[in-house]
């Protein structure tokens, strides 16, 4: 592997068995169905798709909250898929979560101070100067006032909470971040400040993010590469210019056209591919090319055989018989 | 000219332990069949309170509601605020419908979807129990739901969230409402099931001619459907206008802070985000002057400390186009960069 990626996917499966009572009639979930893509020392890379997609899948099992069904995880160097619940306590604190929820994430009944006072203790890490100070130094790099350190989760509106989360995240000094759904349950005026915050750490500490969301628009925004999933698997990967301005998977088409663009004049004359029909069940997904129920340009072929991805350059992965801008049968 | 719907100085308030609540403040809007409201705010901002006050959706025992809605019916203008609890209800499903973010807070969880539409149906109708699931059927299959005189047989929980939401708006249009109010529709969905959704609202709008209020969070969404524009703001509405003069010739900081803040698919660039500081107030005891001074770049520009001591009026900054704040004209389009005319 080279090593400039933090992270290198290869053939990773996460599958569930849900319901049926005494081991009957279960059901096979597979939410990450063979998913390869990296992240490079230092980059961005957005995970976008439809709700059950299976990109907080992807982020969990990466953070090895889920164990993988199948396939490596390749973190700093080394693949971690395998490893057991003690090996993994090193590693996990170099590779940091950050959650959707500011508010379920902290516990209520604890200090600003003790939230994240709980990951030296875990870690056994004493910080120079002490935890104090060094609590005090992660408040006051997050935007919130040093002086704080002793209030309640409570206390904090949801943008500052999410700050707090952030704050807790970069305690022992990851170089990674899996970021799911950061900025989503944030008011509109307040999402701007937390993605400039990210934007800022990642600058001054050198961090490496995979963002997980289904907002596109912030997606583009923060990422340098960004990746598509549907229903378990990879659609496409580019870099985001590319991938915005040249989507070439008829998935990656659809979704964009279908994100709301804030000015009037261009939603008059844009045209819109509305999908058909719902998203199938990740326990029944189609034969052949997962996408195929939905995709307007579906053949006999995308039914009987599943797309495998192909790089088209150095920066674009997709994985469709009949790619948009070349011709169709 | 009046319109279908007319709202003047509407309030609703909570009393609550803390202090009052004014949700809504005085707020006054309109909208003509055949057209579509937008009302855009955060969380917090009032959007919701007033039309619900209009659907006659709050307890009045608990609520302090004051001003006029007035529905301009072929048969005479109703005041839905002062009319008694009994018109209002005859005239909610029939005239005015409301639909919300979270369809199981419509639809209930045991009994078959053409039941319960059929229900709705037969409020207002005279018919059979075949009538009204015949009419079920012919609703489920408007609103876009494939087979759908099978599937009127089915309960909520059979149907994905999109398609909830398309059960939600085939009960709420049953009885050929003049007014439909659509509560963060979307919200909860996916894009592309929100363009179908956002889709549908439009077609069945066009077709029987509805007046529909939206109300949401998202500018993009307003963009794609609104003809009028209400920016709400710690409970006030802080601006209003036609759908272009407020994303392109908009009077008041507030909104063009918020348009300036929010990335765009269509806008590549790794450009730093102008973030608007601080947080949404509080609607307890909201401070003196404009609600909007704490997070307000401009506050320096007006003379005196008026920001912070006195609330600014909404008043007309252009034809149809109204703003709360002390800035003029000239000022506002000077200092955010954007053209006075059109
Ligand atoms: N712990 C679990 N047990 C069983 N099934 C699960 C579990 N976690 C996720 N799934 C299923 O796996 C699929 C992928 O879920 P996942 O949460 O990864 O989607 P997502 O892309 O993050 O969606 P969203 O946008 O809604 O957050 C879904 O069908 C989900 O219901
Ligand atoms: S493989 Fe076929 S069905 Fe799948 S996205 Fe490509 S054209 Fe559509
Ligand atoms: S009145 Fe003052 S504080 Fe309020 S929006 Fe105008 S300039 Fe800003
Ligand atoms: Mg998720």
């Amino acid at each position: 592997m080279s090593s400039e990626n933090i992270l290198e996917l290869r053939g990773l499966q996460k599958h569930f068995k849900v319901g049926g009572a005494f081991g009957r009639g279960k059901t096979l979930i597979k939410a990450v169905d063979g998913v390869d893509f990296t992240v490079g020392r230092g980059e961005t890379v957005g995970l976008v798709g439809e709700s059950g997609c299976g990109k907080t899948t992807v982020g969990r099992t990466v953070m090895k909250i889920y164990e993988p069904t199948a396939g490596s995880i390749i973190f700093e160097g080394e693949d971690i898929s395998k490893l057991s619940r003690k090996d993994m306590k090193v590693r996990r604190s170099k590779m940091q979560m950050i959650f959707q929820d500011p508010y379920a994430s902290l516990n209520p009944r604890h200090t600003v101070g003790t939230i994240i006072e709980a990951a030296y203790i875990i870690h056994k890490i004493e910080p120079a100067g002490g935890r104090v100070k060094a609590i005090q130094e992660l408040l006051e790099m997050v935007g919130l006032n040093p002086e704080h350190i002793n209030r309640f989760p409570h206390e904090f509106s949801g943008g500052q909470r999410q700050r707090i989360g952030i704050a807790r995240a970069l305690a022992l000094k990851p170089h990674l971040i899996v970021a799911d759904e950061p900025v989503s349950a944030l008011d509109v005026s307040i999402q701007a400040q937390v993605v400039n915050l990210l934007d800022d750490l990642q600058k001054e500490l050198g961090l490496s993010y995979l963002f997980v969301a289904h907002d596109l628009s912030v997606v583009q925004h923060i990422s340098d590469r960004v990746v598509v999933m549907y229903l378990g698997k990879v659609m496409e990967i580019a870099t985001t210019a590319e991938l915005f301005a040249n989507p070439r998977h008829p998935y990656t088409k659809a979704l964009l056209s279908a994100v709301p663009i804030p000015d009037p004049i261009i939603e008059r004359k844009r045209e819109r591919i509305i999908l058909t029909g719902d998203l199938p069940s990740p326990a029944n997904p189609p034969t052949g090319c997962v996408f195929s129920t939905r995709c307007w340009k579906a053949q006999d072929r995308c039914i009987s055989e599943a797309p495998l991805p192909i790089q088209i350059s150095p920066n674009h992965t997709l994985a469709c018989h009949y790619p948009e801008g070349t011709d169709t049968p | 000219m009046t319109k279908f719907l007319e709202v003047k100085n509407l309030s609703v308030s909570f009393p609550t332990e803390d202090g009052l609540v004014k949700a809504s403040n005085d707020v006054s809007y309109s909208v003509d069949l055949g057209k579509t409201l937008a009302i855009v705010g955060e969380s917090g901002s009032g959007k919701s309170v007033s039309n619900l006050a209009i659907m006659g959706l709050h307890n009045r025992a608990t609520t302090q509601i004051s001003g006029s809605a007035f529905l301009n019916l072929d048969e005479g203008p109703i005041d839905v605020i002062t009319a008694p609890e009994e018109t209002v209800r005859r005239l909610r499903g029939k005239v005015m419908s409301m639909i919300f973010q979270d369809p199981m807070s419509a639809l209930h969880p045991y009994f078959s979807v053409g039941n319960q539409i059929a229900e709705a149906w037969s409020l207002y109708n005279e018919g059979s129990k075949r009538d009204g699931m015949k009419r079920a059927a012919e609703m489920l299959d408007l609103v876009g739901i494939p087979s759908a005189a099978d599937r009127v047989k089915d309960y909520p929980h059979q149907f994905s969230g999109g398609m909830r939401q398309r059960v939600m708006i085939a009960m709420a249009l049953v009885n050929n409402p003049k007014l439909l109010i659509a509560d963060e529709p979307t919200t909860a969905l996916d894009v592309t099931v929100q363009s179908q959704i956002l889709k549908l609202i439009q077609e069945i709008q066009k077709e029987f001619n509805m007046a529909v209020i939206l109300i949401t969070h998202d500018l993009g969404v307003v963009a794609e459907v609104a003809d009028n524009v209400c920016v709400m703001y710690g409970g006030k509405i802080v601006e209003t206008s036609a759908i272009d003069e407020i994303f392109y010739r908009s009077q008041h900081p507030y909104t063009t802070a918020l348009l300036d803040s929010i990335p765009r698919v269509d806008k590549f660039g790794s450009h730093r985000l102008k973030a608007i500081s601080g947080q949404p107030p509080s609607l307890i005891g909201l401070p003196k002057g404009c609600s909007f001074a704490p997070r307000c770049q401009f506050v320096s520009h007006v003379a005196g400390s008026r920001c912070t001591t006195e609330d600014p009026e909404l008043t007309e900054k252009a034809k149809d186009h109204f703003a709360r704040c002390f800035l003029s004209t000239e000022q506002i389009h000077t200092l955010t960069g954007r053209s006075v005319t059109a």
